[in-house]
């Protein structure tokens, strides 16, 4: 059931990179998630495969029960997904690197608008998160603990009266919450302004990780600020601990460009029409420099130095110039070597129909 | 006490905890300053990891003799020894929050700065009592299959069926 709906997602952008909702030119989205275990099975690393069997089945029975989500996709991830497929899911920040790379039963469930997951065998029995599109955590909140609720009704949840929700790893216990919010900062890395800002985060109980979370390079400027600790405090709490930093540092990425444009005008138009004239006309090209440039041209957009584009469309090609979306696109699978070619043709014709040719004039 | 690597008086006593046993240095200043550095993990470390949180916690507590006891405790619901919880940062099942909560509770006290859950409830809560029992029963009844006790497992079935309705 998996191939057909998946391909149906390839040709579409997300929700996360929808370029829409408050603050869009900078927060490219808003993450909550939930970890949660049930009480009468053991954490999944010690679970045998029996165990990890009727754990999938215990939540995807309680999932299909809720009459709100009759519409959700279920992927097998264990039996019927090829690598290309489960890559992609992991591109499109649908399901974690390790739910793509474990082995044993293990699934997903995805919401057709790509709002929301329900990843079951992860490190924990389940993982829920809820993504919006620019910076909206009150709503993401809102949405999840209804989630969260729903499952309560229908399953037991491990749960400790003085330690709250009960995790595999003792750093999640607690809310088992994590609030992320991705922020695209190229000024901030021009000035070398970032690495201030990262310093100063870790004293607020604040995380930062790349693009696709822990352990991930920050590629393309964006980066992903999230809670550190999860026991102690409530979940607003935290969302509100995450919220009230983001407004500051959106504060210092403008101020960051505007002291560009102010100072060295000039180079920044040189640096954003050059990234374009690249992404336009190479004729093969790594999706690491694509990232690199596409990040430039999307600062230029926002600063009025490229006006033939938009930053939905370069959300979109963010996407889709991505190893598994270009593969999946083609209809066929690509070695390295090839893909860059046709990501290179892919960035041609969707940045050339858009501008009528006319490269980085404006 | 001699230096183990050179001939100065050993000042330093590190209880190493990253191999399988936990290991006794006696070194002299310069030699475990040298020897710290190395297993620092340099600059690449920036948030401390919970191995590091937990290896600085027990290095300060607790002499060899007690870790490598302390190790080999095993949680009687899932079976996971102390070993193997610090090596792998996971744990095996939800009773070893109470199982281990001596070695646990600095621990957690040391990630969140705070012990004590204020968020969301479970409405359900009282439905999640015999969970541990059922963990235990269902170890066992995998472990009579492995060995072909077939007539053990099947009554471990029916306890477990018993217990999940």
């Amino acid at each position: 059931m998996s191939g057909p709906k998946l391909d149906e997602l390839a040709n579409r952008c997300g929700e996360w990179l929808r370029g829409q909702g408050p603050q869009s030119e900078i927060v490219i989205s808003s993450r909550i998630r939930l970890a949660r275990n049930l009480s009468s099975f053991p954490f999944i690393r010690r679970c045998s495969e029996t165990d990890r069997v009727a754990v999938e089945r215990t939540f995807r029975e309680a999932i299909a029960s809720v009459p709100q989500w009759k519409g959700l996709i279920y992927v097998n991830v264990a039996s019927e997904l090829s690598p290309i497929d489960r890559q992609f899911l992991v591109e499109r920040q649908l399901i974690s690197r390790e739910l793509s790379e474990a082995s044993g039963a293990r699934s997903v469930f995805i919401d057709s608008a790509e709002i929301f997951s329900l990843m079951i065998n992860e490190e924990d029995h389940l993982r829920m998160q809820v993504m919006h599109s620019g910076l909206d955590l009150d709503a993401a909140w809102e949405q999840i603990n209804q989630m969260d609720d729903w499952l309560d009704q229908r399953v037991g949840y491990a749960f400790h009266p003085r330690l709250g929700y009960l995790t595999a790893c003792p750093t999640n216990v607690g809310t088992g919450m994590r609030v992320s919010v991705m922020l695209h900062l190229p000024a901030l890395v021009i000035t070398q302004q970032i690495e201030k800002v990262f310093r100063s985060l870790p004293k607020m109980g604040l995380a930062v990780r790349g693009l696709y979370g822990e352990g991930s390079q920050a590629m393309g400027d964006f980066y992903q600020i999230s809670n550190q600790v999860t026991l102690g405090r409530s979940e607003v709490e935290l969302v509100k601990q995450v919220a009230e930093v983001i407004p500051v540092i959106i504060d210092y990425e403008q101020q960051s460009r505007a002291f560009l444009v102010k100072e060295s005008r000039k180079d920044l138009h040189d640096r954003v029409s050059r990234a374009y004239g690249i992404l336009c006309t190479a004729q093969t090209i790594s999706s690491e420099e694509t990232l690199h440039l596409l990040s430039s041209v999307r600062m230029g957009i926002y600063l009025g130095l490229i006006k033939d584009l938009e930053i939905p469309t370069i959300n979109k090609l963010f996407i889709h110039t991505q190893p598994a979306h270009l593969q999946k696109l083609r209809g066929m699978n690509l070695d390295t070597a090839e893909r860059n070619v046709e990501r290179a043709h892919y960035l041609q014709d969707h940045l050339r129909r858009r501008g009528n040719g006319d490269v980085g004039q404006n | 006490m001699k230096c183990q690597q050179c001939e100065k008086p050993a000042t330093f006593h590190i209880t190493e905890l990253t191999g399988p046993q936990p290991q006794e240095l006696h070194l002299c200043e310069v030699c475990a300053k040298t020897y710290l550095l190395q297993n620092d993990g340099g600059p690449a470390a920036v948030a401390p990891t919970l191995a590091n949180v937990l290896a600085k916690q027990l290095k300060l507590g607790q002499a060899a003799e007690e870790l490598a006891k302390l190790d080999q405790r095993s949680c009687p619901k899932c079976g996971i020894t102390f070993y193997e919880f610090r090596n792998q940062g996971r744990l095996g099942c939800p009773h070893d929050y109470e199982y281990f909560e001596r070695e646990l509770t600095p621990l957690i006290m040391n990630i969140h700065g705070e012990g004590k859950h204020t968020g969301k409830r479970p409405k359900r809560e009282a439905a999640t009592g015999g969970g541990a029992e059922l963990i235990r029963l269902r170890r066992a009844m995998d472990e009579a299959i492995k060995k072909e006790d077939y007539e053990l497992a099947s009554k471990l079935r029916d306890q477990i069926r018993g217990l999940e309705q």
